[in-house]
């Protein structure tokens, strides 16, 4: 377990920022302790500083994971984030999408949110920023980019995707082998 | 009398002490004549073995010579001088070699790709006809240089050429360079066969360099510092290059830890790096100003106006009851008027409803 890199940790933050805006100093400023981001086999965990500590006497080719596993570092040095790390951005998410109870499957089996499937869209959502998808009774599912800006949204042709996929929880069923 | 007595007495002792010339055996005893081996499977009788295992032995290899000399008695036999010589069979049995297999020759880097794409050699004539010289010219060696010569006696100035340079001149060079090139490889597949590490240096610099060896050469630059580059600092967007592990050995800092720090301490950091990230300057997003624009151009007339009919288009059952929720506090209220707006408008002014 590493401490991340400027370099990373300026990445990591720049694709959190996408989703949660300036919330992510929440994730670092907290009130009950100390939290930090470690690397290992490039996924990045979020994790207490004590919790840290402990984990740092296992050795590193023993550990499998720690604290809660926000994504990844792909080979060229991308960050992908993981379903896992849901549970912290849907709280302080920024923008938001609804889906309809009819849609809420099809996205749950991995697929992009069509405008007949949207609910509700929050506000001044701009195309291309991330998403996090919720069903009507406010449950996270997963996140996603927004493939159309609010404005568009409501010229959009009903088929028409609305916001891509790119995690749900289906996934810790679907891919649970290789969630981590 | 008593003299044949002695001798039959004599001859009956002698008699006794001569083994029979059969031999009984429980299992047979694998003979090869050509080498004159016999190699005998039976099991060794441990008793007799424990009680006198010299005497034992002793009858065990005669019973055993006698057999091979039986089989042998029964080859073609002929004299030759006052002897009888046997004429063995060639040998059956393999004698296993003293020295180790050797190894194959390990392949040479081009070998080993041609392997791989199954590029097969092909034979090559030793003479080619040369059109130019009307004669048979060797592919290399003896009079190769001197068609050559007589070949290329004259050359062309390229017409973007400095008129000044010699080209015999470059020729030289170019050649002494795919020599020297070769000469470099070939002492390195030497190397590799006798697994030799050979250190390298730095970069070696080419005419045309593309992007990924200066790179190279940046980072080979940086790490070359007494430190091997650990206060260097990084420019803006700087990438490392991969895969010069071997060239700096020991620089490679994305292997290095980093120094601990403390957590009051890395968390101040980490919020430095946030608030870095936050302040930067958004991209003109055209996108949304063309919106913003639209929107803003729109006279406030016909938001008022927007009829029951164009309700029905844009404001499904979901989106006109919580339709669209703010979370954040522009008090930009006429949005949802304004994009309905642009529905109703029909062919008028519907230009972005295409």
């Amino acid at each position: 377990m590493k401490r991340l890199s400027e370099e990373r940790t300026k990445i990591l933050f720049e694709k959190l920022t996408k989703y949660i805006g300036p919330n992510v100093k929440l994730l670092i400023e907290r009130p009950d302790g100390l939290y930090c981001f470690r690397e290992q086999k490039d996924r990045v965990y979020y994790v207490s500083e004590k919790i840290a500590n402990l984990a740092n006497t296992i050795p590193p080719d023993l550990l499998i994971s720690v604290g809660t596993c926000f994504g990844k570092f792909t080979k060229t040095n991308k960050f992908r984030l993981h379903v896992t790390a849901l549970s912290y951005l849907a709280p302080y998410a920024h923008a938001k999408i609804w889906l309809k109870h009819a849609a809420e499957q099809q996205f749950l089996y991995g697929n992009h949110v069509s405008k007949s499937g949207l609910g509700r869209i929050s506000e001044n959502t701009e195309k291309y920023q991330g998403v996090i998808v919720f069903n009507m009774s406010d449950v996270p599912l997963g996140f996603g980019v927004a493939a159309k800006s609010t404005v568009e949204c409501k010229n959009a042709d009903p088929l028409s995707s609305v916001c891509f996929h790119q995690a749900d929880i289906g996934e810790y069923i679907r891919s649970e082998e290789d969630l981590l | 009398m008593v003299l044949l007595s002695e001798i039959l007495e004599k001859t009956e002792r002698e008699g006794s002490k001569l083994k029979s010339i059969t031999v009984n055996k429980h299992l047979e005893v694998d003979l090869d004549l050509g080498t004159l081996l016999a190699v005998d499977p039976n099991v060794l009788d441990k008793k007799s073995l424990d009680e006198n295992a010299n005497d034992y032995l002793l009858n065990l290899t005669r019973d055993n010579v006698q057999i091979l000399f039986n089989q042998v008695w029964e080859l073609p036999t002929e004299r030759v001088e006052e002897a009888i010589v046997a004429k063995l069979p060639p040998s059956k049995y393999v004698l296993p070699r003293s020295k180790p297999v050797p190894k194959p020759k390990p392949l040479t880097k081009w070998q080993q790709f041609a392997k791989e794409k199954g590029i097969e050699k092909k034979k090559k004539a030793k003479l080619t006809w040369d059109e130019q010289l009307k004669k048979w010219v060797p592919r290399y060696g003896f009079k190769k240089a001197r068609a050559e010569m007589d070949k290329n006696w004259v050359l062309e100035v390229p017409a973007n050429a400095d008129p000044m340079e010699d080209q015999f001149e470059k020729r030289a060079v170019a050649k002494g360079e795919r020599i020297a090139k070769n000469e470099l490889q070939r002492l390195r597949n030497i190397a590799k066969a006798k697994n030799v590490k050979v250190p390298r240096f730095g970069i070696v610099n080419t005419d045309k360099s593309s992007s990924k060896d200066l790179q190279t050469a940046i980072t080979v630059a940086k790490s070359s510092t007494a430190s091997v580059g650990k206060f260097q600092e990084k420019l803006p967007h700087e990438k490392e290059a991969r895969g010069i592990a071997k060239i700096t050995p020991g620089a490679s800092s994305r292997k290095r830890k980093l120094p601990p720090v403390s957590a009051e301490h890395e968390k101040s950091f980490n919020l430095a790096i946030v608030e870095s990230v936050l302040s930067k300057r958004p991209k003109l997003d055209i996108d949304k100003v063309v919106s913003r624009q639209i929107h803003k151009a729109q006279p406030p007339s016909e938001e008022e106006s927007s009829g029951r009919k164009s309700k029905k288009v844009a404001g499904r059952k979901g989106q006109r009851k919580g339709g669209v929720t703010k979370n954040d506090s522009s008090g930009r209220k006429s949005k949802k008027g304004a994009s309905r707006k642009n529905q109703k408008k029909g062919g008028g002014g519907g230009r972005k409803r295409r």
